[in-house]
């Protein structure tokens, strides 16, 4: 139980304005920092799991409109961060809760924002800023607490750079490698290419008795490859996978030598290095509630999703097989070569914040390493092909 | 994929409204039935509740209004050879039938697959130490426990968990006999009673987890093994008190991600191990809010009224699509109802907060002191959406009807309570509990010590110390007006605080600054998709999202929360209002606040607005949507009480003239049209004063009946046999009554029989859809009394009388829709009792007997057409249909189970039959009474009461009963009387007749309660009697059966053509 006795009626503290780059304006308070802030502006349908969000590296650059009207509710605890610092640029909510109730709480969530001097607005309205930027597409936004006139604002946006087109990555990345916790018996030593990762992906591979060695995305695959890793793990991360050329070029030159399993972005660059496309949705998908159909049991698995970006299935080859795809609007949701030990997924198996449907995949990781231990000598033949199970539509009976 | 094997299916149905199984039934059991005919099955259903949508003519190929028992469940299997029987639909009852039915080998007889849930499954579920066992093998941790059979082994449980502990009995309905105790001597009473009202005589002994935060989460699962979390829920009141009696909350609010997420995890593995195959399941737990040490608490593996309550928060519809994977669909064949492009496979996302709030009426029973435990108690609840907790909050408490208008702040604090009082008040759950807490923060108590005291979460318990701050810093600035309205402060509310002369008063000030309400849409999904569901609330944001349509509109104002005398019957009538309008080319428009209801499904009407049933809130809905009219006369009480108001505000009431009304309802104005129309009334008077009461009572000669004008249920009605109880009454009348109506005293007219008339006009021409005659004498509410249609007993030339009558009067009042009158017959003579310028409780009743859907006539004829279009056909019936209501007595220990003008019962039941004995046989076996024509009969009456009761005594002789009869002396002797009381007591005897003593004695009552506790069938009057002995002869003559509603309708149209 932490409570911020700091904390003030709306119409006593400072107001806030969102203006997007096609002029519309919100208006809120500030409850965190202050200031002004450029960023791209999302949603995200999450009911739970803002501290994890906050620290998830994937949200650089980007103000997060929170669809769940009250935030900070249980406040912010020791355990649940996923990665060094706060990310994202700024939080928009409809109401702050500035009285956390949880056995776990140790600080307030705007306690937490104000050390990490991240802005957080409240009093907005958050559905209908939801449904603009579902209509309209995320898009530039500038958050202030400012008066200037609003076509001031507006020019200033279009001066400002886009994410996409722009490694944004290289900023979510750690600066040089260095080692997660070692699990008691290790049975895989991974390389992992650092975009932004969460901890919970380190943890799970802990779980699943890997050894990781976080490297920074800007690493050479040589290196890699030199170590004698058993596997690679292509992380998740903001922005656009387009400009990430080394990345893709580094990936490329791993196919077929080493196991590899990517997440979000690691799933875009991966997807890239198989010589596929990715374009950018008009909202992205921000929220821990999407269908994902796993095609090769036909089974369901409810997702964590963050992402902008998707590939493109028009760029779909014959080397790669579709293994998931998401029933909300049938984007493609995972893949795989094959014949290659090479996987992954657009959403989060590592959940955090999110169900934990999904996380037999850090297994299977593990049970193509193993394999691929087995088989070292004869790549090609590791894997038998995955049969190309037919994509049953989704049926519509009751229309 | 649709099965190809399940060409019919059994439906069965939850039976008659009671405390812990209400409407919420009928509102999943409609979803069912239809999902399931839209697809090709030939649903067969089976309920004895007639006010349900699900036993309308269009909900299912063939309906059976008959008792919820094996044998008739049987006889429907044997006539209809379903290929298989959805039980997991109609509540505990269905659950417990369909066991029932598996047990006996009757669905393996008939060959009948029981789908949803199999036996395995429900028994799994259901049996305590099965569920503990499963819970144990999958790693969760549930309470320590132990299971006992008889009350040595409870005591030797106890002993080894410590005190306080839990007593709960396996296989009830609405945890009945269940409770705390903290003592060796309560442990004895709660067990006993457990014991009693356990179906396999078995409780549970476990530790306590008072106090913890408790949690609820609705799960789906299809038969792929796909499973999902529609909703997750938080009780405001942690453990301690029943969830049906707690406020809760949707979603979840104090849960991080991890929490969250370990909690599903459960929820999914709890689901696998169950072996619930397909449908919904809803699943308990508590948690230690020191440590987050979670605990299984319990799994219903059916739709239940929680997730009723989850449909409507979420606007995902469980029981639909619990229907439809039932039959074979998976998750991802689903469309969501909503988005029209997503699979209902995924996890509503919401964007607003949902409290639910119980309604209680205690006040019906004043021996049970109105605390709240682990047996549920309320009759109802309401449901609000805001845009935070607080603005919820505050609508589900104005939503409730119990003349608060929000949290307080209305005139109705306890401000004369002591704070040791107000303690007293916080430490022990009860129905005030929320506006103590409110209280204690004015009253400068700090939010630490009321947790202590409460135990409600910290974050509960902060949000209303905001409302409390919020409202005592507030000003008549345009600025903070904003914000008061942001936190759902009510006009009224803020009309009191800066003393504007009434809320309309200050509604203008509120309107002059802009400050209008915007209202926002319930899509699943929290605005990632575009939502195509009508269905919205309102809140104070600044973009107000829900268009407009150029269509002609009407607005139907629902009941809000269940009661005592306003139930699902008003559901139903609001229902067909909106069929009716809609089919009349109208937008239907619904309000109301009722979770359960099927009013609230945003399928059922064009447009649903889930808001509190007050004037700020219509008014606000029929500006924006300017509607062309407003249907008050449907709803009951609630919305004929709006009436005056909502006209004064200029609102077009559509039918029944408010001015016609209002003659109805002013007994002065009333009396002089009866004088006029030569129709006699009882003697009586008014007073506004209890002198003038005195005064009229002395002139009339007792006993009189006493009654608050504009009161619903008989609320503090009373019949006083002297002076004495004349002044008890008197002051209780001033306090219920609303200020400004006045109290009504008429002579009572003794042993009198009452007829119960239900009609609709259109201002020209009258026709009668139903008289009903009374098997209780006048004195009994008619919302108590049994009633048969057509009548028995009454000489065709007073029906034709009584018709000439009710014509008279619809026509003198120009009424416009549906009325209700009730007359009395007492020596030769008749009376007329009331008029009610709406449709009554009987008219779901009248409907189903007569096969004519009269609520929708009566809307039609609102609507502008006329009777002469209509043509409503009313066949002679070739059958008796009997209504018989259901009383939840049991609940309220040391209540007196005898009728009179006070309505006490929850629901009611429909027995037929051509038979009249039959019927009325079938009609208390619906009710639960099992009539039984063998064994011994105790009789306990007045000396004076012989003559009357001879006969009697000797028919029930004939059919061979043994039989004991007690006088007031005899019960005097205390030998005898505790030898009945162990006659009783060791269920020696099967039926007590207790005809009420004219000077009462305790001993009469201990004996009824005896027979209650026990589980005997008990009758209060004389003529209930009459129709038991004609029962239980008819039963030696002839066999029991069963017919479908269609082959009684269509016997009457033949012998009617005939």
């Amino acid at each position: 139980m932490v409570v911020d006795l700091s904390h003030q009626a709306p119409h006593l503290r400072k107001k806030a304005r969102i203006i997007l780059d096609d002029g519309s304006q919100w208006e809120g308070r500030v409850f965190a920092a202050g200031g002004e802030r450029f960023a791209e502006i999302i949603f995200n349908t999450a009911m739970v799991g803002y501290q994890e969000l906050l620290t998830d590296p994937s949200y650089t650059g980007q103000a997060v409109v929170m669809t769940y009207p009250l935030i900070g509710n249980y406040g912010i605890n020791p355990q649940d961060f996923e990665s060094r610092k706060i990310f994202l640029e700024a939080l928009i909510v409809r109401e702050y809760v500035p009285f956390s109730s949880n056995w776990r709480s140790t600080k307030t969530l705007k306690a937490f924002l104000d050390e990490n001097a991240i802005l957080g607005i409240d009093q907005v309205d958050t559905r209908a800023l939801t449904k603009h930027i579902r209509n309209k597409g995320s898009s530039k936004a500038v958050l202030t607490v400012f008066d200037n006139p609003v076509e001031e604002y507006v020019e200033k946006l279009r001066q400002t750079t886009v994410l996409e087109r722009y490694n944004v990555a290289k900023f979510a990345s750690c600066d040089s490698k260095y080692t997660w916790a070692k699990p008691p018996k290790t049975e895989f030593r991974v390389a992992v290419i650092d975009c932004g990762v969460k901890y919970s992906i380190l943890n799970y591979l802990h779980q699943q008795h890997c050894e990781s060695t976080v490297y920074p995305s800007q690493v050479h695959g040589e290196e890699l490859l030199e170590q004698g890793f058993d596997g690679v793990f292509l992380a998740n991360g903001p922005g656009d996978p387009q400009p990430l050329h080394n990345l893709t070029r580094v990936v490329r030159q791993l196919l077929g030598k080493i196991p590899l399993f990517g997440i979000c972005l690691g799933h875009q660059v991966l997807a890239q290095a198989l010589g596929l496309k990715t374009y950018k949705l008009k909202f992205g998908h921000h929220g821990i509630n999407h269908p994902i159909r796993n095609l090769q049991s036909g089974k369901i698995e409810i997702a964590s999703h963050n992402h902008n970006f998707a590939i493109d299935p028009h760029s779909l080859g014959e080397e790669v097989l579709v293994t998931h795809l998401n029933l909300n609007d049938h984007t493609i949701a995972g893949i795989r070569h094959k014949t290659l030990p090479a996987f992954s997924v657009q959403y989060h198996p590592e959940a955090a914040p999110g169900p934990q449907d999904s996380l037999y995949l850090f297994a299977q990781f593990c049970q193509e390493m193993r394999e691929f231990r087995r088989h070292r000598t004869q790549p090609q033949v590791l894997l038998s092909p995955w049969i190309n199970c037919a994509l049953s539509p989704v049926q519509e009976y009751l229309a | 994929m649709k099965r190809p094997d399940l060409a019919s299916i059994l439906i069965i149905g939850s039976g008659p409204i009671i405390i812990g199984q209400g409407c919420e039934f009928d509102y999943s059991g409609t979803q069912a039935c239809k999902a399931l005919r839209k697809i090709g099955h030939k649903v067969i259903l089976v309920n004895s509740n007639p006010a349900t949508i699900m036993t309308d003519r269009d909900t299912a190929e063939r309906i059976y209004i008959e008792p919820l028992t094996v044998a008739s469940l049987e006889q429907i299997i044997a006539r209809e050879r379903p290929n298989a029987i959805l039980g997991t639909i109609g509540g505990q009852t269905g659950l417990n039938l369909v066991i029932e039915l598996h047990e006996q080998g009757i669905l393996a007889r008939y060959n009948v697959e029981m789908i949803g849930a199999t036996a395995a499954a429900i028994k799994k579920a259901e049996d305590r130490l099965l569920f503990k066992n499963a819970m144990d093998s999958i790693g969760l941790n549930s309470a320590r426990s132990a299971m006992a059979f008889t009350i040595d082994e409870a005591c030797q449980a106890a002993d080894s968990l410590g005190y306080p502990c839990v007593v709960r009995p396996a296989f009830t309905l609405g945890g009945t006999g269940g409770g705390i105790v903290t003592c060796q001597a309560e442990l004895e009473i709660i067990v006993a009673e457990g014991l009693q009202s356990s179906l396999i005589s078995e409780v549970l002994i476990e530790e306590s987890i008072y106090g913890w935060k408790e949690f609820e989460l609705e799960v789906m699962r299809d038969c792929n093994d796909n499973v999902v979390i529609i909703c997750s829920i938080e009780n405001f009141d942690p453990m301690g008190v029943h969830t049906g009696d707690s406020i809760t909350v949707a979603p979840a609010q104090t849960l991080s991600d991890v929490e969250y997420q370990s909690m599903r995890n459960a929820a999914i593995a709890i689901i696998r191990e169950i072996g619930v195959e397909t449908g919904g399941a809803n699943i308990q737990f508590a948690l230690n809010p020191v440590d987050g040490r979670m605990i299984v608490v319990e799994m219903n593996p059916r739709v239940s009224r929680s997730s009723a309550l989850a449909s409507k928060a979420t606007g995902f519809p469980i029981a639909k699509f619990a229907a439809l994977l039932a039959v074979g669909f998976t998750l991802d064949e689903i469309l969501n109802d909503i988005t029209r492009v997503t699979p209902a496979c995924f996890e509503p996302s919401i964007d607003y907060v949902v409290t639910k709030i119980p309604r209680f009426h205690f006040s019906k029973f004043p021996n049970t002191p109105a605390y709240l435990g682990t047996a549920m108690r309320s009759v109802g609840e309401v449901m609000a959406i805001g845009r935070t907790f607080k603005e919820s909050l505050q609508k589900a408490l104005r939503s409730l009807e119990t003349k608060r208008h929000g949290l307080g702040f209305d005139k109705g604090e306890f401000t004369n309570l002591d704070s040791q009082e107000l303690r007293e008040l916080l430490r022990r759950p009860n129905p005030e509990r929320i506006f103590a807490i409110k209280q204690a923060f004015v009253q400068g108590f700090t939010l630490d010590e009321i947790h202590q005291l409460t135990k409600i979460d910290p974050w509960f318990l902060y949000q209303i110390s905001e409302l409390v701050s919020c409202f005592a810093n507030l000003t008549d600035t345009p600025e903070l007006l904003w914000w008061a309205k942001r936190q759902g402060f009510s006009d009224h509310q803020l009309a009191l605080k800066f003393g504007y002369k009434n809320e309309l008063d200050f509604r203008q000030r509120r309107l002059d600054l802009g400050i209008k309400p915007s209202y926002k849409i319930v899509d699943t999904c929290a605005g990632e998709f575009d939502a195509y569901t009508p269905y919205f609330y309102s809140s104070y944001e600044y973009e107000d999202e829900v268009e407009v349509s150029a269509r002609p509109k009407i607005l139907i104002i629902g009941s809000g929360p269940n009661r005592i005398g306003q139930g699902i019957e008003f559901d139903y009538a609001c229902v067909h209002a909106a069929y009716a309008c809609r089919e009349a080319g109208y937008e239907a428009i619904m309000v109301n606040s009722n979770p359960e209801t099927v009013s609230t499904d945003f399928d059922t009407s064009d447009r649903l607005y889930f808001e509190p049933v007050t004037l700020e809130d219509i008014l606000n809905i029929y500006e924006k949507e300017q509607a062309l009219g407003v249907i008050i006369q449907l709803g009951g009480q609630t919305p004929l009480n709006l009436c005056r108001s909502l006209h004064a505000c200029g609102v077009k009431i559509l039918g029944t003239s408010p001015e016609s009304i209002d003659i109805a309802e002013d007994r002065e104005k009333f009396k002089s049209l009866m004088d006029k129309l030569g129709i006699a009334l009882p003697p009586s008077g008014i007073a506004f004063t209890a002198e003038e009461g005195l005064a009229i009572a002395a002139d009339l000669g007792l006993p009189v009946v006493v009654r608050p004008s504009y009161v619903l249920g008989g609320a503090s009605m009373g019949i006083c046999t002297s002076v004495e109880d004349l002044r008890r009454y008197l002051a209780l009348a001033r306090n219920e009554a609303a200020e400004e109506h006045p109290i009504l005293i008429d002579k009572f007219l003794e042993k009198a029989l009452e007829v119960d008339v239900d009609a609709v006009c259109d201002g020209v021409r009258c026709v009668i859809a139903g008289i009903m005659e009374h098997i209780e004498e006048a004195g009994v509410h008619s919302g108590d009394s049994a009633c048969c249609l057509p009548p028995f007993s009454l000489a065709p030339g007073l029906i034709q009388k009584i018709s000439a009558a009710t014509t008279a009067i619809a026509l003198a009042l120009t009424i416009r829709g549906a009325l209700n009158l009730q007359f009395a017959l007492k020596d030769e003579q008749l009376y007329i009792l009331e008029v009610n310028p709406r449709a009554s409780r009987t008219i779901p009743f009248v409907s189903k007997a007569t096969g004519v859907p009269w609520a929708k006539i009566a809307t039609q004829i609102m609507l502008g057409a006329t009777l002469e279009q209509l043509n409503p056909q009313v066949t002679q019936q070739s059958f008796y249909a009997i209504k018989e209501a259901v009383l939840p007595f049991k609940k309220f220990p040391g209540s007196d189970p005898i009728l009179g003008p006070e309505m006490h019962s929850t629901g009611e039941v429909m027995g037929i039959d051509y038979d009249l004995g039959l019927a009325y046989l079938k009609a208390q076996y619906a009710a639960g009474t099992l009539l039984s024509d063998e064994g011994t009969l105790m009789v306990v009456c007045d000396e004076s009461e012989n003559l009357r009761i001879e006969e009697l005594l000797y028919g029930f002789r004939e059919i061979g009963m043994k039989l004991i009869k007690l006088s007031p002396s005899a019960l005097n002797d205390r030998e005898r009387f505790r030898t009945a009381l162990g006659q009783i007591a060791q269920q020696e005897i099967k039926l007590l007749i207790s005809l009420p003593f004219s000077t009462p004695q305790p001993e009469e009552r201990t004996l009824r309660l005896a027979a209650l506790a026990r589980n005997i069938p008990l009758i209060t009057t004389f003529r209930a009697s009459q129709l038991a002995l004609a029962a239980l002869c008819s039963k030696r003559k002839n066999p029991v059966m069963t017919q479908s509603m269609g082959e009684f309708l269509s016997s009457s149209s033949a012998r009617d053509s005939c």
